[in-house]
């Protein structure tokens, strides 16, 4: 990171004499920038700056009407720490996005060495569909798998009850919120396999060939090949990817909402559902951004892990 | 199409001699599994669209009908017909294409800076172009209710426009700044050398190199501002005002679930993105992880 901060510098040696020509060159570049910062500052820096400030603040209803909050210095804090629901919002949404993550990782990443071993045709035919998926807007995938679980017309049931797995006829899949997450695991990993799967076989394509053939040629098994060259390879693209991911899931948000009509049970709360519950449900805006605050925070991690790997692979120059 | 048959490389599969007729059975073997996971991945989107021209009765049969025997249009025509459809597409084809319009202009300026000059604070702002990306939505919407709020403009269009742009131009201004470091210097240089103006060149030479990267950056932009829910689900309360995607989270709640309408609807309004998307998709894929592979 060092470097970043270093090289913004024109070195001293080129700096000239002053010329109207060398003026317009050293301004034109903050003309440039400055609506799209504007736009980014006052839709971004400033929320994000009121979120921390208002999670120090009593912010209800009356304070809305005011336009003013009224310090109470860490209280928010203390009651959402105190608070057991609070932790088991948090266990759950983390549990959630290591399973989720995972398993698109895994899946995605299985798809995309099978595009390698795959006649050029179904290799074709198989990209196309993912891209099809791909392509789907989320609450049009969220209507979709409503659908397909619906208890008393689904497909899902049929099948498994056809596939004799037990009587599934009329199962409500979330009376039960373990069966729920597992539904709502399924749909946004089926959503985020395409991109993974294409980035991973983009990525896997460009692998030199003669590094495999040597490795070949040396006698390594084929999953050696993977795990002792392919891996290594292929490790920025994964922590770019894993990074977002958890990113991506660790805020899910709309496909258990719109799922629940907008009224999920508290066994479904994740941390953003927590968050918007109290802000807008129940008028804590203070306590929602605490919430909020803190959910950040854990987003971090991923956030710097993603940074490091995009300045690092040099495309930041 | 030929976006997606493009990504087709050499297979680089491990060179090891064996019979050629266990060589041909194993490669059928992995087609079969291609294909087996292509009809599971696929299969919620073909289900989508052939409940979409079911007939009522057959949606609501215990045994569901894998092929529409008789397809009908009568579920397209109920769902254009539901109550603020045509609204909400005036309404999502007004914010899109604001938002494509505006995020394309101001994402290009910020990317010529980025790309062309260097200057003091160049590094800082690429950070913030990549870290403001990962801020999560869905916690920015408390502060940024309160913000719109106090500046009038929750459940106004308007109001919308100005947050899908910044959640666009992070991305529009990296994608545009890796198609514009792309164009070599010296193709614009001796433009200049042959007598044209800077502004010459930058019309002449860059613009029409850059229009893949315009087009891209656009239909991003035209994709995520349709998509986007939660924004216009918290901002626009007045049904007239709502967007595509909140008319159709709102579609069951108004008179219980009506599949074959509700599929009709989702297909169409997720047609003009899929469309879309099979143009560009290889630059959206590259965009976020541009540069990460280096063989």
């Amino acid at each position: 990171m060092a470097s970043v901060a270093e090289s913004g510098y024109i070195p001293a040696s080129r700096r000239r004499r002053f010329s109207r020509r060398r003026v317009g060159q050293a301004v034109a570049p903050y003309v440039l920038l400055t609506p799209a910062a504007a736009v980014i500052g006052l839709v971004l820096a400033y929320p994000l700056y009121l979120l921390v400030k208002m999670s120090f603040q009593k912010y209800g209803l009356f304070e809305l009407i005011r336009h003013q909050g009224k310090w109470i210095g860490t209280a928010n804090y203390a009651s959402i720490f105190h608070d057991a629901e609070f932790w088991h919002v948090v266990l759950r949404t983390l549990l959630f996005t290591a399973v989720c993550v995972s398993l698109t990782m895994i899946l995605g990443t299985a798809i995309a060495l099978l595009l390698l071993q795959v006649s050029r045709w179904v290799r074709i035919a198989l990209t196309t569909g993912l891209v099809l998926v791909w392509a789907v807007p989320v609450i049009v995938a969220v209507d979709i798998w409503r659908w397909m679980v619906d208890y008393q017309f689904g497909v899902a049931n049929w099948i498994l009850t056809e596939l004799h797995l037990g009587n599934f006829a009329r199962h409500d899949w979330f009376a039960n919120p373990w069966t729920g997450f597992g539904v709502f695991t399924l749909l946004i990993v089926w959503g985020a396999i395409p991109f993974v799967a294409i980035t991973v076989y983009a990525a896997l394509a460009q692998v030199p060939h003669e590094l495999l053939e040597a490795a070949a040629i040396d006698g390594a098994k084929p999953w050696a090949i993977f795990r002792e060259v392919t891996l290594p390879l292929l490790k920025p693209i994964f922590v770019i990817l894993i990074s977002l991911s958890i990113i991506w899931d660790f805020q899910v948000f709309q496909q258990i909402w719109v799922m629940l009509d907008g009224r999920p049970s508290s066994d479904y709360y994740t941390m953003a559902i927590y968050a918007f519950h109290q802000s807008f449900q129940i008028s804590e805006y203070g306590l929602g951004a605490a919430i909020a605050v803190v959910m950040v925070l854990f987003m971090f991690a991923a956030t710097l892990l993603y940074l490091r790997q995009m300045l690092r692979t040099g495309e930041v120059n | 199409m030929s976006s997606v048959t493009q990504i087709a490389p050499t297979p680089v599969a491990p060179v090891v001699t064996r019979p050629r007729s266990r060589k041909r059975l194993r490669k059928a073997g992995w087609n079969v599994l291609g294909l087996l996971v292509l009809a599971v991945m696929v299969f919620p989107v073909y289900w989508m669209v052939s409940t979409a021209f079911k007939p009522g009765h057959d949606i609501l049969s215990y045994t569901p009908q894998f092929i529409p025997t008789h397809p009908v249009l009568s579920n397209f025509t109920d769902a254009i017909h539901q109550q603020f459809f045509w609204n909400a597409v005036k309404n999502s084809l007004i914010v899109t294409s604001v938002v494509v319009v505006l995020s394309l202009v101001l994402a290009f300026l910020a990317a010529l800076a980025l790309a062309k000059f260097s200057f003091y604070g160049r590094k800082p702002f690429i950070v913030v172009i990549l870290g403001v990306q990962m801020v999560p939505l869905a916690a920015l919407i408390i502060p940024l209710y309160i913000l719109m709020s106090r500046v009038h403009q929750v459940d106004k269009l308007s109001g919308v426009i100005v947050m899908y742009l910044t959640f666009v131009l992070p991305f529009a201004v990296w994608t545009l700044r890796g198609f514009l470091l792309g164009v070599p210097k010296e193709l614009e240089e001796s433009a200049m050398v042959d007598g044209a103006t800077r502004f010459g060149a930058f019309v002449r030479i860059l613009l029409p190199l850059l229009g893949p990267g315009l087009v891209a950056t656009s239909i991003f932009a035209f994709i995520q501002a349709w998509n986007e829910f939660i924004i216009a689900y918290v901002f626009l309360h007045t049904p007239e005002k709502q967007t595509l995607m909140v008319w159709l989270a709102s579609f069951t709640t108004l008179r219980g679930t009506d599949w074959g309408p509700l599929m009709a609807g989702a297909t169409l309004c997720s047609l003009p993105v899929i469309i879309f998307f099979v143009l560009v998709q290889r630059k959206i894929a590259f965009g976020l992880t541009a540069g990460a592979v280096k063989g």
